[in-house]
């Protein structure tokens, strides 16, 4: 006995106690596949057969039930289920999760199963309950179908032993099929459009067959092997109805079409099958075009006809899961799955049940819902122009109303259409807006002007391209929560964050805590060969986003309040207060992207680059006025006073004179620390006060730059800074190769020179923007080598001194470099999705999470 | 989290923190009989967070200085070397002046004379005698004009020297700390006492948690003085009421490099605001005219939308009308102190049911608010940029649609009534606007058209005539 399963099914095994249910279900089943009532009688109550622990087990094993069937896993229910009570619930599970439910009865004699009990000691005395159940379960036998079991086998003792289950996958995978495909839209009988359509896809016709049956005309195929899926509602309202069917059923014949229902088609099924149904919305044209066939092949015809519609399937899933078309679009817990609802949903759409001034239903826009993986291509609703809207597109254009014919080419996503050649069919609501009425802002970014919460509060992960997957805490969401939300600018402005940086290893230099030759080791044991060595401005990370105009910025990033560009800091704070200095500083650096050419290189009217603005007091000033120069302050007036003490004491002998010497040099330290903060801190009174040193060129329409290497962000950008030397500076750069021993001594000769002068240093970046690696930790972006003075800053004005250098020197890197590393991957994946146009969400989920990290405690002088 | 670095005796010298006191009559050495420290020699001990010193610059009969000099280790105090865990900056004032580690030294170091007890000379413990204090840098958060209204009462006359903050930067005005001269005739134990008290008062910061035997300290070292001191409630309350937040590092860190801990910075300001708003005791008005409009509404269950330390939600709490309240707020520093207002802690089952406190966000679309009676934003528009106020309409008006909602923002043209309000500026700095009666009713009659909803505006607070109400709400029905 041959026994088939749907791949995504719920299996109910129903049979009498000894009926040997959870012997077939060894047999036949995964372990982990069974969920037995014994089992989870034993979990809740340490006693398989306490029948008072009944209803607890049987909530434990729903619940359990559940999870599989959300996960798509086959899932077998071992318990007697005689009862329609204990049937129901499963039926209902079945039904939640869009899966069908099967039944297997083991109908086996009452006297085998008297014989199984009396062999087993827990099972004594139950010849009652045997009784009972077996009424039950014949009472039950011929209802099965009708409450909701898809397949009911039944399985006799004689049968036993030759049971074989096979699993098939459901109609609707067709996950091995990887086209590429063409995805047509609503096609409505506009035949004279889809043989336009379909040849300028570059699908040639041949094979040409006469007559009137369904195999007549030509079969499109594709030369270089594509495929056509027609998202539905091939018939109804056009003029060539049942050439457009006979289209796509050569195809499907070939190999070189698929179909999936459309709503109209199954109601033309039910009018052919004789059903009564009304005659509206172009069903007539359909039924006209049957009856126009010559009456000795008509009825041949008509059911050919009636029989290739109806096995249309719901939607497919194709190419590995990554494509689903459904005629009237599929949320994502319903792919691959079937149930009435799911048919429901892919032919009619999601529905509120009421009637909008036309008369026609009002539909619930799913897609602004959608947060699935896979692209979902669908019509049914006409619209003026497919828009994406979180990875899914509605393809019908109303060929028919007078619109036009579009395919989606996948996976490219180009479009492709041809007009309509008349209005065939007037729509019963105006369907083409009028042209002053079209959206400024597209469907994705009206949709995501408001984010959800539930994208990013609590734990979530994040999959980037070039750090793998990334983990965000509860608590560390809810610190960005709080950020994000009073301080960060509009987030469709913020597609990136910058990421931390790490110092070099520890120096073991005398008087140094960091050296360049730590940083160049660093990269050289870590298979990097050349290096670029950036000079390290002393201000303030910022991140600048200029658009050519103001409609750029509308049309790229979705704001539509004047802007066009915005400065912000690495927490994704506005740097300007003042609006009007924001504006003269964006004009300033849009002016000399335009001078630069810039605009045409990168075939670009917006730009993301990564920099540093100058002075540090412009953002810090607060924290300079209550942290740093009152430090500055104490220490040389107490030191001051303790000098004189000292000195007085010592001429009268008590003190030791040890003591007054060491103060000298302690005064000068604090001088020294007063110099080195106030070298970098000046007053910001205009535009004129300000230095912007962009470094990274970090994205342009189309491109993330980050297969670009640091020289061509250097030169790039310093072609820019020569249009406006008085705002920007070109940041001063070597490459070294770390590998010959001369160029490393230049490239340490050369960060004496810069810290010498009580520079901050510089930073070290791999050759490549982002150097891949095989396995181990992923590489550091950039990795800083920060001068002595400038260190006074970071660890207090005497942190020279020999013994405090020492307890210093003991730095723990690791959780910075984690950081670092994934930070960066962050960052180029929200740039990645905001130049890939992806839902704003998704950008959005990149630079929370970049925030998140930063708020994770690690030692903030590294 | 940094490791602990391995705990070595540093045997460093690097005083840098002085306290002096001279005695100015003769036989003046008798201070070192005082003191318990001989003015011959360097006297050194290991203390808890470093090493204190005393010595004499001067000793002669006329004139005799004790120095006390403090060496608080900056990389031990920033490695947590002490506490277990780094809550200081390595920039970091506290080597350089005068502060709670110096009460502490005063304590350890003259503990017996702060006690009154001196072997060498007994009969001069009760005796008033005149003495100089100088302290090179001792921060006082309240300017020279607190060290005077601390010290003067006790008899102290008192002379002060400013410090410049840079002296490159004229207009960044003083720093915080003084070089302070006290003179008196009085007991050298009391004097202690003093400066044991009022030194961690005018800092105002603590090095360790405030803990209940605080309390008991206070009593013991103000005995005799503190109470006839016309601040001592002041006094009292600054010496116990500074504790640092534990629960906020996360936030702090995401701040470090631009800005002081937010935290600290919004309870700052929300002082501010209170301060500049309480003669009239709005607040409570407030808090009236929303129970009263949610009243009349007939909510049962309601949202209060930045509910802040819970100032509303207690209120409402007391109403058994309100069958559910959720209060929701962006910070979890103010959650944590409403849930603790509220007693949440203590709450049964069924009074956990009705009270829930979570964090949230006004610019994200949130599940969690839909389907309840009414809404109130209660002074909290003014809280969010004007171009995220779209965000928060769609959010509130559109997605959790309440039948109901309330909001109050101050009223712009009242602000001249305030007196303590500087001219143009808002009432609270973290403020991103302050409307007129003209602005508000713009919004709200936008907001009302755009998401269906009517509206009536009521002022709260006393009517002026000209300038309007202080506090202005706007009742949307739905």
């Amino acid at each position: 006995m041959k026994i088939e399963l749907p791949d995504m099914s719920l299996v109910v095994l129903i049979g009498t106690t000894g009926s040997g249910k959870s012997t077939f279900a060894r047999q036949h089943f995964l372990p982990t596949e069974v969920l037995s009532s014994d089992f989870f009688r034993g979990l809740v109550a340490d006693d398989e057969n306490d029948q008072a622990a009944t209803t607890p087990a049987f909530d434990a094993l729903h619940y359990v039930a559940g999870k599989r069937l959300a996960a798509g896993r086959l899932t077998v229910i071992d318990a007697t289920n005689v009862n329609l009570d204990a049937r129901k619930p499963l039926v209902a599970l079945a039904r939640q999760y869009h899966v069908l439910p099967v039944a297997i009865v083991l109908d086996i004699p009452e006297k085998v199963c008297e014989e199984r009990n009396s062999s087993r000691p827990d099972r004594q005395g139950l010849g009652h309950v045997l009784g009972r159940q077996r009424t039950a379960l014949r009472r039950s036998l011929h209802g099965l179908g009708r409450e909701g079991f898809r397949h009911v086998w039944t399985v006799t003792l004689e049968d036993l032993d030759s049971v074989e289950i096979t699993r098939a996958p459901l109609w609707t995978n067709r996950k091995d099929l990887h086209g590429p495909f063409d995805i047509i839209g609503d096609v409505h009988g506009c035949g004279d459009e889809l043989e336009a359509l379909l040849a300028q896809l570059g699908y040639v016709a041949a094979e040409r067959r006469d007559g009137f049956g369904l195999d007549a005309g030509p079969t499109y195929r594709h030369p270089d092997g594509r495929m056509v899926v027609f998202v539905g509602d091939l018939v109804d309202r056009g003029p060539r109805i049942l050439d457009c069917v006979r289209i796509a059923r050569n195809m499907l014949e070939a190999g070189s079409g698929l179909a999936v229902m459309g709503n109209h088609e199954q109601k033309l099924v039910r009018a052919l099958g004789g059903r009564n149904v009304q005659i509206t919305h172009g069903l007539a044209d359909s039924l006209a075009e049957v009856e126009a066939i010559p009456e000795d092949v008509r009825p041949a015809v008509r059911t050919e006809l009636k029989n290739w519609l109806d096995e249309r399937r719901s939607h497919y899933v194709l190419d590995d899961g990554k494509l689903v078309v459904a005629h009237a679009g599929l949320k994502a817990e319903m792919h691959g799955r079937g149930s009435r609802e799911v048919r429901e949903f892919a032919l009619y759409g999601d529905t509120t049940g009421e009637t909008d001034e036309f008369g026609l239903p009002v539909r619930y826009n799913w897609a602004a819902e959608y947060r699935g993986a896979p692209t979902v291509v669908y019509g049914h609703t006409p619209v003026p122009e497919p828009e994406w809207l979180n990875r899914t597109i509605n393809v019908d254009t109303g060929c028919v109303f007078g619109g036009k014919l579009t395919a989606l080419r996948y996976p490219e996503k180009e479009l492709v259409s041809v007009p309509a050649l008349r209005t065939y069919y007037e729509p019963a609501r105006p369907f083409l807006p009028p042209e002053d009425q079209a959206p400024k802002l597209s469907a994705q970014q009206v949709n995501d002007d408001v984010l959800d919460l539930a994208d990013v509060a609590g734990k979530h992960f994040i999959d980037t391209r070039l750090g793998g997957r990334v983990a965000v805490s509860e608590e560390h969401a809810a610190a960005a929560i709080e950020v994000m939300s009073r301080f960060a600018v509009d987030p469709r402005w913020l597609v990136y964050l910058p990421p931390t940086m790490s110092p070099s290893e520890t120096s073991n230099e005398p008087g140094l805590l960091e050296h360049p030759t730590e940083a160049f080791a660093y990269f050289r044991s870590n298979g990097v060969g050349r290096v670029v060595i950036e000079q390290k401005h002393m201000g303030s990370r910022a991140v600048v986003i200029v658009c050519r105009d103001k409609a750029a910025a509308t049309r790229r990033f979705g704001v539509s309040d004047g802007s066009f560009g915005i400065c912000f800091t690495r927490t994704g704070r506005r740097f300007f207060e003042d609006h009007e200095l924001e504006t003269a500083f964006l004009k300033r650096i849009q002016s000399a992207l335009t001078a630069a050419g810039t605009w045409d290189e990168l075939a670009s009217d917006w730009v993301v680059m990564d920099a540093e603005l100058m002075p540090w007091s412009a953002k810090a000033q607060e924290l300079i006025r209550s942290q740093y120069a009152p430090v500055g302050v104490a220490a040389k007036v107490s030191l001051a006073a303790v000098v004189d003490a000292l000195k007085t004491a010592a001429a009268r002998g008590v003190a030791t004179p040890a003591l007054a010497a060491h103060m000298e040099a302690r005064q000068e330290m604090a001088g020294l620390y007063v110099d080195a903060y106030q070298r970098y801190t000046w007053a910001v009174g205009s535009l004129a006060d300000l230095k912007l040193a962009p470094f990274h060129l970090l994205a342009s329409e189309g491109h993330v730059h980050s297969d670009r290497d640091h020289v061509w962000h250097m030169g790039t950008l310093a072609r820019i800074c020569k249009q406006d030397e008085g705002l920007l500076l070109a940041t001063p750069y070597r490459v070294v190769d770390v590998t010959d021993p001369e160029a490393v001594a230049e490239g340490v000769a050369w960060w004496l020179e810069l810290t010498g002068g009580g520079g901050e240093g510089m930073v070290v970046k791999p050759f490549d923007f982002a150097p891949s690696r095989k396995s181990g930790r992923p590489v550091q972006p950039a990795i800083k080598c920060r001068g002595a003075e400038y260190l006074r800053i970071i660890y207090g004005p005497e942190y020279t001194l020999p013994e405090n250098l020492e307890r210093l020197r003991s730095r723990h890197l690791a959780g910075k470099r984690g950081l670092a590393a994934r930070e960066f991957a962050l960052g180029i994946e929200g740039l990645d999705r905001f130049v890939r146009n992806e839902p704003l969400r998704r950008v959005h989920e990149c630079a929370f999470a970049v925030l998140a990290l930063e708020s994770e405690p690690v030692d903030p002088r590294l | 989290m940094p490791r602990l670095p391995p705990r070595t005796a540093a045997p460093c010298h690097n005083p840098r923190v002085l306290l002096t006191i001279t005695l100015t009559k003769p036989p003046a050495t008798d201070l070192g009989y005082l003191l318990h420290k001989s003015p011959d020699r360097v006297h050194s001990r290991e203390l808890a967070f470093g090493q204190a010193h005393v010595f004499y610059p001067e000793a002669t009969a006329e004139r005799c200085t004790a120095a006390l000099l403090l060496d608080i280790d900056p990389v031990g105090l920033a490695r947590g070397r002490h506490q277990g865990s780094s809550l200081e900056p390595y920039v970091n004032d506290r080597p350089y002046v005068a502060s709670s580690f110096m009460s502490v030294a005063i304590g350890q170091v003259f503990g017996s004379a702060m006690g009154g007890r001196s072997t060498g000379r007994p009969e001069l413990v009760d005796e008033l005698l005149p003495f100089e204090v100088c302290l090179p840098a001792l921060p006082s958060r309240g300017g020279e004009n607190l060290i005077r209204r601390l010290f003067e009462p006790l008899g102290y006359a008192v002379t002060t020297e400013a410090h410049p903050l840079a002296e490159s930067f004229a207009d960044w005005g003083n720093s915080p700390y003084y070089s302070v001269t006290l003179t008196a005739n009085v007991k050298l134990s009391d004097l202690l006492s003093h400066l044991y008290v009022l030194i961690p008062v005018l800092d105002e910061k603590k090095h360790y948690w405030v803990t209940e035997d605080e309390i008991a300290k206070l009593l013991r070292h103000g005995e005799g003085w503190l109470p006839a001191h016309p601040d001592r409630e002041f006094i009292a309350n600054r010496y116990l009421a500074r504790q640092g937040s534990l629960t906020r590092e996360a936030l702090r860190q995401l701040t470090a490099d631009e800005e002081p801990d937010p935290d600290e910075v919004e309870a700052e300001r929300d002082a501010e605001e209170a301060a500049v708003e309480k003669p009239m005791r709005l607040s409570d008005e407030r808090v009236g005219a929303v129970m009263a409009a949610l009243r009349a509404s007939g909510a049962a269950r309601v949202l209060d939308l930045g509910c802040g330390e819970g100032r509303l939600i207690s209120e409402m709490v007391t109403d058994r009308t309100f069958t559910e309240i959720v209060g929701m707020d962006v910070s979890a520093r103010s959650l944590e102190i409403a849930a603790r207002r509220l007693h949440a802690d203590r709450m049964n089952e069924r009074q956990r049911a009705r009270l829930k406190l979570i964090q949230g966000s006004l610019t994200y679309r949130d599940a969690r608010l839909a389907g309840y009676d009414a809404a109130v934003l209660m002074e909290v528009i003014e809280h969010l940029e004007p171009g995220r106020l779209p965000a928060l309409e769609r959010v509130v008006f559109e997605f959790a649609k309440p039948a109901t909602v309330v909001v109050t923002t101050p009223n712009a043209e009242f602000n001249v009534r305030f007196e303590s309000l500087p001219e143009g500026r808002f009432r609270h700095r973290d403020h991103r606007f302050e409307w007129t009666r003209d602005e508000f009713a713009a919004w709200s009659d936008g907001v009302a058209a755009k998401f269906g909803y009517e509206v009536r505006r009521l002022p709260i607070g006393p009517l002026d005539p000209v300038v309007g109400s202080a506090t202005q709400m706007a009742v949307f029905e739905r």
